[in-house]
């Protein structure tokens, strides 16, 4: 990681996130959002949201590892189980790093 | 000009209705209004905080230093993205792939605006961009509740700057008390893996109907099978693999009625 990378990233972040905030807010009001891509739109969230952290749980060390004697996919699952019941950020968070300490004491790989 | 006294004491000017812009002189009402979206935003500032210190300790913990860490919030103001470039950042993907990655977070924004929109038109440009800058997923779910409950309320964009001004603070203080603490922490805590953890909070509770299950499915297994591609290409297959999931599988009433 050098430190133009981390600035041109910021710095770009930056403007692409207040580009697509402020979109529809600034562009002319005959500029409409056709219906098709409203739907679509709908799903990025947890379309994006999940393919961004799937990853983390599934991949070790650039290949595909489903198996108990994984600790991060099964802290996720714990995680995933505590969001889906609670909703609850924070519990989600401490509910996944507890368990990822757990199954590592208990043998599972990171 | 006339005056008023407002609640808090102060003399107010009170400007004349002009016929195509909206009012930008403060008067009471949208001070009241102001007020109702600080009160109706501070029981989310609860779930705000913890999220902003997890990133501020994510981002320390995955090797960004403090100063840039604590810019990042200001410049980019968006949990989800500053958590996605750390992560990119520490496994030395190329910054087109971030940027990218920041996009597709972010596309949702778009959704927000455009249905916002109706309700700040004729603000001047400076409102609608710094008003644009702090909607957060909060700041916009409370202001569109209150705009569909109160469609005529004069002064919306002060609801707006109410809900948004607290949440943005709160975010601020949260990631630099993160970067603080995150610096400090000792690396066998293993705190980088919060990050995926974060993402884990934020995705499935928007998993509340079958087509959007299937959205997060399919991403989630397009962007694992397709691991071995270069540069994180595998994001956008899995980003169009959700789309297609989410939109094949929804009710045709969805399709009829888009909202």
């Amino acid at each position: 990681m050098t430190l133009a990378a981390i600035w041109i990233s910021m710095l770009g972040m930056g403007i692409i996130t207040l580009t697509l905030r402020s979109s529809f807010l600034v562009l002319p009001e005959r500029v409409k959002l056709p219906a098709l891509l409203r739907r679509a739109l709908r799903y990025v969230p947890a379309a994006v949201l999940t393919a961004i952290y799937a990853p983390a749980l599934l991949v070790q060390s650039g290949t595909i590892h489903i198996s108990p004697a994984n600790a991060h996919l099964l802290a996720g699952l714990v995680a995933i189980g505590v969001a889906w019941y609670l909703r609850r950020t924070f519990l989600t968070i401490a509910a996944g790093m507890l368990a990822l300490h757990l199954f590592v004491a208990l043998g599972a790989r990171t | 000009m006339e005056s008023v006294r407002s609640s808090w004491g102060r003399r107010l000017p009170i400007s004349r209705p002009f016929a195509g812009r909206i009012r930008t002189s403060v008067t009471s009402s949208d001070l009241a209004v102001f007020r109702a979206g600080l009160r109706a935003a501070s029981p989310v500032l609860l779930g705000v905080f913890p999220f902003g210190l997890v990133t501020g300790v994510a981002m320390a913990a995955g090797g960004i230093p403090p100063l840039e860490s604590i810019l990042m919030s200001f410049v980019v103001f968006a949990g989800a993205s500053q958590l996605a470039a750390t992560q990119l950042l520490g496994a030395a993907a190329p910054v087109a792939v971030i940027l990218v990655t920041a996009f597709f977070i972010n596309l949702r924004f778009v959704m927000y605006s455009a249905s916002m929109r109706a309700h700040l038109a004729g603000l001047p440009l400076r409102w609608r961009l710094g008003l644009g800058y702090m909607l957060s997923d909060n700041a916009y779910a409370l202001c569109i509740t209150r705009y569909t409950q109160h469609p005529d309320e004069p002064g919306k964009h002060w609801y707006c700057l109410g809900t948004a001004m607290p949440i943005w603070l709160t975010w601020q203080v949260a990631t630099v008390l993160g970067v603080i603490a995150g610096a400090a922490i000792p690396h066998h805590w293993r705190l980088e893996f919060a990050a995926p953890l974060a993402f884990v909070a934020m995705s499935v509770p928007l998993l509340r109907d079958r087509a959007m299950v299937a959205a997060a499915l399919a991403a989630g297994s397009a962007v694992v099978i397709t691991n071995g591609l270069p540069m994180r290409l595998g994001l956008v297959c899995a980003a169009v693999a959700g789309i297609a999931a989410g939109l094949l599988v929804e009710p045709k009433a969805a399709r009829a009625s888009p909202s």
